[in-house]
């Protein structure tokens, strides 16, 4: 057995499963708290990506970068997270909000209209080609040189340290956010029961105002983070990202936070190694067979709770 | 017993001859017809006749209507964006059946559309060797996309709502990235030879045309005929099945799904049912499609044509096939008239003048947003001749009349593309602020956001055809949900609480 080739799989899998699981994270609390698959979703890591592409551009691109990289990342998360987060509450707000009530497909069908309407609008402004971070051009190279070398002699660069860590940070900040602040706790039962929610006075539109927000930013930042690794980003980005991750939170069992972030890291392993081991072009095919599995298995995913419909 | 004698009077019950409550009659049913808001006068009359027509008769007159297309004119390209109407209409008439009918959300329905097409050029093409009679392949290809919709509609018909909608949506990706990559095909891996199976990113080319027992059909007009009557026999069919016991258990079935397994219909059956007739229609329209353009290619079967489909379905209204007709109809013909920078300014200002007429009450405000508007393009344009000249240096991107004018009222910047870009997105944050707006301060604000709008459209989205058509089906979807779910021709659900 390679040795080598697996560990390498395995850093690049725990990297691309913690961007999965930021998105992943949004999807499932949007989906916990409005019973909404928001296509759109995607396509706000779309936009934080370009947002952070952006900022690099503002200060001076990425081979002549004319502040610290500490700073630029900073302001990246920041603009991307705010930039994500408010583009997710403009959403709710003008697309959603009037279909609270509708049949179940009529706000998927407005998620899948807001999806390529994003897309299409990226795409018309900022052009079709492919951009990149560059990120292996900033200060020369520092963010990949540095690092440390597994025993195996597999190098873990910075800026995958960066992902990891960040992600990490993210989803601690959310637990405890969602666990113990009183938003959190209005979020919770508001995803529980709506209606009983609203009766034991939780202002409802705040509470999915809030989730949106956070749930977006979180995307936003995903969309940096992807690109500090992977470099391109172009405006169809978000669309295969958005399902990936959507998966990632069917698997994790959709409505639970621990869920899509375990869910996200089985999706980024398993399309590393089906990268690695059996070709790049199937991984679509593989991601897609785990989700089948789980669903025929358990289909309400590895960590949710069996739903009981009520009548 | 005798029976010559008079049978007694049963007594009046005291109530009888009285207005008042009947027993075994519900008089909000029973008063339906007095309820129904009617229009005065012809067009009333009119209206009830309409109402009186069955069905059929306006498909019929729709057939015969389309069918004098090629009659009237010998221009290639309308007949060209006929045949794709029509080759729309029926791959919506398949997406009605599963969405409209039994109101489960297929996001995979273009794979199905492929897969027939991909099915009629493998074995009709020199790409295998294959060249198969049209009467064996075309039903073959719909049977098997049938088979197809059935095995995906397998795994996922305990699937409630969304996870349908992921699950399929997946399908259409899969079918996709196999079909773009399926040019070196190995098994799993083992050996080292390949097989080019679809021809990967160059699709399969040189396919045979449809040949109908010795009637070959190569001109674009048999082609549209050909389509023509493909379409309306399976709309014919498809009505049949609307009105049969299948399309009522559809029907209940999508009201709610758990009500009707209760009442005792099959529902999991009814699904697959739904999936495979929507699939074989798909995959009709796909040997179609493959016969007239005599190449597949992946790249056709991807989401933004799904996503248009779904535009034309729900613009006409999903659940009516009349609301097929139309939707295929309106959509394709103004995507097609988005392609030419004159056209698609005509339809712009003509639909914005439209709404403005429907929606702006009372009549003087609309003179007045329509003169203000006008006037404000006037007094912006002469400020900018006066102290900004690069304001109106740019190119104009269209001629005629109309062009000339506006020339003169839109301003055109000396780099149209940034600007452009820049009121665009302004525009998009104003169309937003819009919404949250009351008359009176509505239509005032609406002034210069019209005027934003033509300015976005002269200088960045006329120039963008290809991008803009596609960021108006968006539109088109996010707005119609909104505001009439039901498309034009569909009836509004009473959602029950």
């Amino acid at each position: 057995m390679n040795w080598n080739l697996f560990v390498t799989e395995l850093v690049v899998g725990i990297t691309q499963g913690s961007v999965y699981a930021l998105i992943a994270l949004g999807y499932s609390m949007v989906y916990g708290i409005l019973k909404l698959l928001n296509f759109a979703h995607g396509d706000i890591f779309m936009v934080g990506a370009f947002i952070g592409f952006g900022l690099i551009t503002v200060f001076g691109g990425a081979t002549a970068l004319s502040i610290s990289i500490p700073l630029l990342l900073v302001l990246m998360f920041v603009c991307a997270m705010l930039g994500g987060g408010m583009l997710g509450v403009m959403i709710e707000r003008f697309a959603y909000r009037r279909l609270r009530n509708a049949p179940r497909i009529a706000p998927l069908i407005t998620a899948l209209g807001v999806a390529f309407f994003l897309e299409n609008s990226a795409q018309l402004v900022l052009g079709a080609q492919f951009q990149s971070y560059n990120s292996y051009a900033w200060n020369n190279g520092s963010l990949w040189t540095n690092g440390f070398t597994l025993p195996s002699g597999v190098h873990v660069a910075v800026a995958q340290i960066i992902v990891v860590v960040g992600a990490i940070l993210l989803m601690l900040f959310l637990s405890g956010f969602v666990q113990r602040t009183q938003t959190g706790k209005a979020i919770r039962a508001t995803s529980f029961d709506r209606e009983a929610a609203a009766m034991m006075g939780i202002d409802v539109d705040r509470v999915i105002v809030v989730t949106f927000f956070i749930g977006s930013a979180l995307a936003g930042a995903a969309g940096v983070f992807n690109c500090l690794v992977y470099q391109q980003l172009w405006p169809y980005m978000g669309f295969q990202a958005g399902l990936f991750a959507f998966t990632a939170a069917v698997v994790g069992g959709i409505g639970s936070l621990p869920g899509a972030v375990l869910g996200g890291m089985v999706i980024g392993l398993a399309s590393s190694f089906a990268t690695g081991y059996v070709s790049s072009t199937f991984q679509q095919a593989i991601v897609f067979a785990i989700l089948i599995g789980v669903m025929l298995i358990r289909p309400s995913g590895l960590l949710g709770r069996t739903a009981v419909q009520k009548v | 017993m005798d029976g010559g004698g008079e049978i007694p009077k049963i007594p009046a019950r005291p109530d009888e001859g009285e207005p008042g409550i009947r027993v075994g009659v519900d008089d909000w049913v029973a008063t339906h017809e007095q309820r129904r808001e009617e229009l005065p006068g012809v067009l009333g009359r009119l209206q009830r006749e309409i109402a009186r027509t069955p069905r059929p008769a306006f498909y019929l007159a729709f057939g015969v209507a389309a069918a004098l297309l090629p009659a009237l004119t010998s221009n290639g390209y309308v007949i060209r964006v006929g045949f794709d109407t029509v080759l729309y209409m029926l791959l919506c008439l398949g997406l009605n059946v599963v969405v409209g009918y039994a109101g489960l959300l297929d996001l995979g329905y273009v794979a199905f559309f492929g897969f027939g097409a991909y099915v009629y050029a493998m074995l009709a093409s020199p790409h295998f060797g294959l060249h198969w009679d049209t009467l064996i392949v075309v039903p073959l290809a719909v049977v098997m996309t049938g088979l197809l919709g059935l095995l995906v509609a397998l795994p996922s018909r305990r699937l409630v709502g969304d996870y349908l909608a992921i699950v399929t949506l997946f399908f259409g990706q899969l079918f996709y990235t196999v079909f773009q990559n399926g040019s070196r095909i190995s098994l799993l891996g083992i050996g080292h030879h390949s097989w080019d199976v679809t021809g990967g990113p160059n699709g399969i080319v040189n396919v045979d045309n449809w040949d109908l027992g010795g009637l070959h059909i190569r001109s674009l007009q048999a082609y549209y005929y050909t389509a023509l009557v493909v379409f309306m026999l399976s709309l014919f069919a498809i009505y049949l099945v609307d009105v049969s016991r299948t399309g009522r258990a559809w029907k209940s079935l999508r009201e709610d799904p758990l009500a009707a397994e209760l009442m005792g219909i099959p529902v999991n059956r009814l699904k697959l049912v739904a999936f495979a007739i929507s699939a074989a229609i798909g995959g009709l329209a796909g040997t179609l499609f493959a016969g007239l353009n005599t190449a597949v290619f992946a790249a056709d079967f991807y989401t933004p044509t799904l996503i248009i489909i779904y535009a034309m379905l729900i613009l006409g209204g999903a659940g009516s096939l009349g609301g097929v007709i139309l939707g295929a109809l309106v959509v394709n013909v103004s995507l097609e008239a988005l392609r030419t920078p004159g056209h698609a300014t005509w339809i712009f200002y003509i639909v914005i003048l439209a709404t403005l007429v429907a929606k702006v009450r009372p009549w003087r405000w609309l003179f007045a947003v329509v003169g203000g508007t006008i006037g404000l393009g006037y007094l912006l344009t002469a400020i900018a001749n006066e102290w900004f000249p690069r304001w109106t240096a740019g190119a104009p991107t269209i001629g005629g009349w109309l062009g000339d004018w506006l020339n003169q009222w839109v301003l055109h910047p000396s780099n149209p593309q940034m600007i452009g870009n820049i009121a665009f997105i302004i525009l998009i944050f104003a169309v937003l602020g819009l919404t949250l707006l009351k008359p009176v301060l509505l239509w005032i604000a609406m002034i210069p956001t019209l005027y934003l709008a033509a300015f976005a459209w002269q200088n960045r989205l006329v120039v963008e055809p290809s991008i803009t058509r596609l960021i108006l089906v968006g539109v088109i979807l996010i707005v119609l949900m909104n505001v009439r779910p039901q498309g034009l021709l569909g009836t509004a659900r009473v959602e029950i609480v």
